[in-house]
């Protein structure tokens, strides 16, 4: 009974502190609309750390996210759209800022590699199962 | 023949895929100021005392021979650990830049007084504002500008002076 309870505790104070994992800077900044302030999130979402690699600006407690997050803020404040915003990043850093790279022709395959790793498969599946009709 | 020999074919050209791509550091950015002109680096200098001054690193580039930029803070570790390949480069008349990043001025001050100071003139950049306009995303970075005031290669982390001055004395022909 009293390892419930501790249980029951534990659960509760984790519970309570969850809200905490997510608090950073971005609650301080006041936007004109809340469009603004879901553009906001969106592009955090899409964007890169450059420092933590794997981790989107959003997730990101990097320095230069921090940083990053700050000046996407301003830039949205002033009535920069997403999509300046974006290029200005990408001319800064390279496609490498964006999660979802755009479609050139150095990045074919990165798009299609895939699905033509897919095909090669399909492609041996369909030769063994005919080799083995053909035998039998 | 082949037939027999495939399957050792398909695993030697995986293998070999994997080397060159396990070799490659992804931390390391390829730069998007390759081959265009350096951007303008307009801030106040570091300096020991007396008036503030402003410069614009463009005006102090020297022509037709190559140079560098490099970004550094007291705070950096790995700044520390390149300092001498920086002070053999200054020694053999390489002109050096900084661009003292996310620092004070006291602290950056104290640590060239310390050390010797390999650099032509130091931009303050407190914020890290300037080398945002670089795309730098960590410290130490070099980038080297050629006479021409043009960007030719950016280094992410310590450099080698070895290999550094081979590539600068190509510049300078």
């Amino acid at each position: 009974m009293a390892n419930i309870r501790r249980w029951l505790a534990l659960l509760l104070l984790m519970l309570l502190m969850a809200p905490m994992a997510r608090a950073d800077d971005t609650g301080q900044i006041q936007f004109h609309s809340p469009q603004q302030a879901a553009q906001y999130q969106h592009l955090l979402q899409e964007i890169r750390c450059l420092v933590c690699q794997n981790q989107s600006l959003a997730e990101s407690h990097a320095d230069l996210a921090l940083d990053l997050r700050l000046e996407i803020a301003q830039a949205l404040k002033r009535g920069e759209s997403p999509e300046q915003i974006k290029a200005r990043l990408v001319k800064r850093y390279g496609d490498f800022v964006l999660y979802r790279p755009p479609l050139r022709e150095t990045t074919v395959l990165l798009w299609f590699g895939p699905a033509l790793l897919l095909l090669c498969g399909l492609w041996v599946v369909w030769r063994v199962i005919h080799r083995q009709e053909s035998q039998a | 023949m082949i037939r027999r020999f495939l399957p050792l074919l398909i695993l030697l050209a995986v293998l070999m895929v994997a080397a060159v791509g396990l070799r490659r550091d992804p931390t390391i950015l390829p730069s998007t100021l390759l081959d265009s002109k350096a951007p303008l680096l307009r801030a106040a200098l570091l300096q020991d005392g007396g008036m503030p001054q402003t410069a614009e690193l463009q005006a102090l580039l020297p022509q037709g021979k190559p140079s560098l930029l490099n970004v550094w803070a007291s705070w950096c570790t790995a700044c520390l650990q390149e300092h001498a390949a920086l002070q053999r480069l200054a020694a053999s008349g390489v002109t050096i830049f900084g661009l003292n990043y996310k620092d004070t001025d006291a602290a950056a001050m104290a640590w060239l007084r310390e050390r010797h100071n390999p650099y032509r003139a130091v931009f303050v950049d407190p914020q890290g504002i300037l080398g945002r306009d670089w795309g730098v995303y960590g410290v130490p970075e070099t980038f080297v500008i050629d006479g021409q005031g043009v960007v030719r290669q950016r280094i992410v982390g310590p450099i080698d002076d070895r290999a550094l001055s081979q590539q600068l004395a190509k510049l300078s022909r």
